[in-house]
């Protein structure tokens, strides 16, 4: 009796939306106070969180490893700076745009990448977001290396709904809760379905007439668009777009995001996001050295195999 | 119960990061400064400076005790925008300080102007701030950026050089380095070589300026750049033969890794380690005592930067609510510079003297720059026309 | 462009491709032999450069220095191998990324919070300061022969140690069936972890060639890492002569593109132009490179006769 009322609370608690609202519940609280910085972490928080929530998708259910998730991340960013400068600031228009804008970096770049296999694919990633990279640290009519701020915040519908940051802070909940939603279908649609069986035996599916490696790059697309959408968030909080949303450790830092939080499960991505930025924020007002505790952290986990809290989780409950 | 605990740590936690704000109420500074990554080396001067200044007043600014919170902007522009946020909305800085980067600078200046908080800058001086784009809250302790490039360009005109080459990293601050430079340099510019940022191999770029034959060399490479570019030079046996003439690439923070491949190697600056000021010999010597290494000029401007915090405050009273009457004090600069003369032009920009400098080994065997000497007597920066401000 | 400019210009190719070629060399051994992503290659240059300036300072002499230095790389390799890295080779690549990439963050700060963050001193020794006059004004610097020679040498010690000795024939049988060469008796972890240190001390010797032409800061490995990832995977992952090959036309691209890519342009577009997008298109050529040759040969221009294609 106990056990199964324990299990049902830790299943609702597992229940992808249980971060999200935990997010959320922040963003209220903190607006009612006044807490002016929570709602500014937890809209990093939610932005960050999207950005691995995509990057899980990609790795978790359809098995590609990447390594140059910054890529589109940036290039959302830089759609919002560029769109900016040519007068168009309204949100609607902004976010399709970034996800466009990533997804359209991701069809051929995945094109390419879709030809190899493991180790290769997570190199040539990797040297696609570091062309990415160069090409926008070149652009100086938009901050070259040194990136650009924004002229303003964008406007929703004309109203200038986003100069306050809560409205931001709730976009960016809201979005992270709308893309979990979507991804959570598409991972139980047959698309998902195919994915995942693409993942664990090539060979067969394509023996069942489908065609993966367009399924992957549907998918790798898709995931890139959200990763996009998470970039133009980012530029709308900081104000700020330069080519270091694109480094290298970024990609690197997305990835630790899914993992920690479990990459067969893309609820497991939001929960790493937030675990980074409160190790970022707390141990970095601590010490200058923070990194090497997150390091720690790392590997931590990575050597004690609790790699997915869920699969601990159950035995706990068991 | 993992999973719980995390999830309601995690709502806890973001609560708890700012009801730890306003207790009682010391001054508190946010000092901003790159304290990781490849050009750390400057911000750790930076900061050091700063906070020798603070400990040598007993932990007091203007006579009331003060907190600096110190946070690393990773040279990445949306994390200083994070961090300062933090400093504003959680920690209710009085006064932002510090700041290496330009870029960094101008993405962490518009939350800091909105919040109508003082930000006085220990190195950045970019020029959109000293122009139509001036604030009343920005203070420079530093100087304008272009200045220390346009020091060495008036002394290659000065000594008659009449053919240049120029090599900058390609991005603004490099540019910006090249039309400072060409401000006061009238004779013919070979070429204008830029490289990527964070180049580690200049042999290309040193073969290419050789074979252009020019009297002279100016370069702008800071921090491990720098380091390269100056081994590699002597390596390829030019120095002593090409004039190397350059900014904030020979200074106390890269002498060290170069040590004698860098002597005699010229550089513009406002300040140097022998500048014969009494200000000067005690902080250098109190530098050199508390933290074993020589002082640059990024550690002098912090130095000055927290002076200049003391003495606008001890005018103020201690207090900064009042905006006006602490721009006021701010800006009749209340305080005695390592630098000697030093005052605020409107855009508060400094008027100093500029000096060319050269890397030399001291008695002691430390390797430091050393004033050659004086360029521009009480300078103003080149912008201050175009800044509203009164 | 006369053609002594273009010949120094060749030589600093070949003088990166030699540096990129000892750090890539061990990485594509890691990877091919173990199937290991090993992202924390970059480090072990790294701590090569930094225990070989210490030691050097230490000592006051170059040659002692770099030996302490190697020592040191090698028992660092070892380290690393036995306390984490054996543990993650039957691990899937993504915890592989993951942890070393724990690894670069934890060795970037111990490093940056014992050296400080300052670039360290490495003193050339006497005998290789000076430098051979190449064309009028410009000497070329006899230490960049040296780090030339002593690549060249090693990639001749490798071809020998890997075509002509029984462990070379140990490593190419252990790549492509390491359950056959283990039931004929032989410690296939032995060998792993002789080819990760080896491969670690290779990495060091590269930083300590490094050291007197670069800044020696705790993230030098960074920069490295990346081009040798592009080396291993334009050579093949696994092949050392594809590492030797990738290395040098890396090394030449990113040089000569970097010397003339500007001047190029300038005859297509105006001097302004050329001089912003010259270095822009110099800093992507060898990625570009890198994408077509994915394009025609998706495992690289020398994987032969191993097909490395598992794909987890």
């Amino acid at each position: 009796m106990t056990r199964a009322l324990a299990r049902r609370v830790a299943a609702l608690l597992l229940h992808p939306a249980t971060a999200i609202v935990g997010l959320a519940l922040a963003v209220a609280l903190a607006e009612a106070f006044g807490w002016n910085f929570a709602v500014t972490l937890a809209t990093r928080a939610a932005i960050l969180a999207l950005a691995a929530l995509s990057l899980s998708f990609v790795i978790g259910q359809g098995g590609m490893v990447s390594f140059g998730h910054a890529a589109p991340f940036g290039i959302g960013a830089y759609a919002v700076l560029i769109a900016g400068e040519y007068g168009i600031r309204e949100v609607s228009l902004l976010l399709p745009l970034a996800f466009l804008a990533a997804a359209a970096f991701a069809v051929p770049t995945g094109a390419l990448a879709l030809r190899t296999r493991g180790v290769y694919f997570i190199m040539i990633t990797l040297a696609f977001a570091q062309m990415a990279y160069f090409v926008f640290a070149a652009l100086s009519a938009f901050g070259g290396d040194d990136g650009m701020g924004l002229a303003g915040r964008a406007t929703f519908a004309g109203a200038r709904f986003l100069r306050s940051d809560g409205n931001l802070a709730w976009l960016s909940v809201g979005l992270l809760a709308a893309a979990a939603w979507v991804l959570h279908r598409v991972v139980a649609a047959r698309f998902g379905f195919v994915l995942r069986a693409a993942r664990d035996d090539e060979a067969r599916v394509s023996a069942l007439g489908f065609s993966v490696y367009r399924t992957r790059l549907v998918a790798y697309a898709l995931g890139a668009g959200i990763a996009g959408l998470a970039g133009a968030l980012l530029a709308e909080q900081t104000a700020f777009v330069s080519p270091a949303l694109m480094n290298w450790h970024r990609s690197g830092e997305l990835i630790v995001m899914v993992v920690l939080g479990g990459s067969g499960r893309l609820a497991g991505a939001v929960l790493g996001a937030i675990a980074v930025v409160l190790v970022e924020e707390f141990l970095g007002g601590v010490t200058e050295y923070w990194k090497l505790g997150l390091g720690l952290l790392i590997l931590a986990v990575v050597m004690s195999r609790a790699i997915d809290l869920r699969a601990l989780l159950a035995r706990i409950a068991r | 119960m993992v999973r719980t605990t995390a999830t309601a740590a995690c709502t806890a936690a973001l609560l708890a990061a700012t009801s730890l704000a306003a207790e009682a109420d010391p001054i508190k500074i946010g000092f901003v400064s790159t304290l990781s990554g490849p050009s750390a080396a400057l911000g750790v001067h930076m900061r050091d400076g700063f906070q020798l200044a603070v400990k040598e007043l007993g932990g007091k600014l203007g006579g009331q005790p003060t907190e600096v919170i110190v946070v690393d902007d990773e040279l990445k522009p949306d994390v200083a925008v994070t961090k300062v946020k933090a400093l504003l909305d959680r920690d209710h800085v009085d006064v932002v300080a510090g700041v290496v980067f330009s870029n960094v600078m101008m993405a962490i200046a518009k939350p800091i102007f909105e919040s109508e908080t003082f930000i006085v800058s220990g190195n950045a001086g970019p020029s959109p701030l000293a122009g139509a784009g001036c604030s009343p809250y920005f203070f420079a302790a530093s100087y304008q950026n272009d200045q220390n490039h346009e020091t060495m360009g008036a002394y290659a005109q000065a000594q008659g050089y009449k053919k240049v080459v120029l090599m900058t990293p390609n991005y603004q601050a490099g540019k910006d380095s090249m039309a400072g430079f060409k401000r006061h340099f009238k004779g013919e510019v070979l070429d204008e070589i830029f490289t990527p940022l964070g180049q580690l191999d200049f042999a290309a770029e040193i073969a290419k300026i050789v074979a252009a034959g020019p009297d002279a060399v100016f370069t702008f490479m800071p921090g491990g750049m720098g380091v390269n570019l100056v081994k590699q030079w002597s390596q390829a046996g030019l120095t002593g033969k090409l004039p190397f003439l350059s900014a904030f690439t020979v200074d106390e923070t890269t002498l060290p890794a170069t040590q004698d491949a860098a002597l005699g190697l010229m550089s513009g600056a406002e300040w140097a380690p022998n500048l014969d000021t009494a200000e000067n010999k005690a902080f250098v010597a109190a530098y050199e005592k508390e933290y074993g290494v020589v002082p640059s000029l990024y550690a002098a401007q912090g130095y000055d930067a927290a002076k200049l915090i003391d003495g606008a405050l001890k005018a103020t009273g201690g207090k900064v609510a009042d905006k006006p009457a602490f721009r006021k004090a701010l800006a009749s600069a209340p305080f005695k510079s390592v630098r000697g003369a030093f005052s605020f032009s409107t855009n508060g920009y400094p008027k100093q003297n500029f000096y060319v400098v050269r890397a030399a080994k001291r008695a002691d065997g430390k390797f430091a720059t050393e004033i050659v000497s004086k360029v521009f007597d009480n300078a103003p920066d080149a912008y201050v026309a175009a800044c509203p401000l009164k | 462009m006369s053609f002594t400019l273009l010949a120094v210009q060749i030589l600093n190719g070949l003088q990166l491709g030699v540096i990129l070629f000892l750090v890539a060399a061990g990485l594509t051994l890691v990877f091919g032999v173990m199937d290991f992503v090993n992202l924390a290659h970059g480090v072990q240059y790294m701590l090569g450069a930094y225990l070989t300036a210490v030691a050097v300072a230490a000592t006051g002499h170059f040659g002692l220095g770099l030996a302490a230095g190697l020592v040191g790389s090698l028992a660092l390799g070892f380290a690393f191998e036995v306390l984490l890295f054996r543990h993650l080779t039957r691990r899937d690549h993504l915890e592989q990324v993951l942890a070393t990439f724990a690894v670069i963050l934890i060795v970037t700060d111990l490093v940056r919070m014992i050296f400080g963050p300052a670039p360290l001193p490495l003193r050339l020794p006497e005998l290789f300061t000076g430098s051979i006059r190449m064309m009028p004004g410009l000497a070329y610097p006899i230490w960049r022969l040296v780090v030339i020679g002593a690549g060249l040498a090693v990639a001749f010690l490798l071809w020998v140690l890997i075509t002509r000795t029984r462990t070379g024939m140990l490593l190419r049988a252990g790549s492509t069936h390491p359950e056959m060469v283990s039931a004929l008796g032989v410690d296939i972890d032995r060998v792993f972890l002789f080819v990760f240190a080896f491969g670690a001390m290779l990495a060091g010797f590269a930083g300590a060639m490094a050291g007197p032409i670069l800044s020696i800061e705790p993230a030098m490995g960074d920069n490295v890492l990346i081009l040798a990832f592009v080396v291993i995977v334009i050579g093949g992952i696994g092949a050392v002569r594809g590492a030797l090959v990738a290395s040098l036309i890396v090394g030449l691209v990113d040089t000569l593109g970097r010397a003339f890519a500007t001047d190029l342009l300038r005859l297509v577009v105006d001097r302004s132009a050329a001089a912003q997008a010259g270095p822009a298109i110099a800093s992507m050529a060898i990625y570009v490179f890198m994408a077509a040759v994915l394009i025609f040969k998706p495992t690289g221009l020398f994987t032969g006769e191993r097909a490395w294609t598992r794909t987890r």
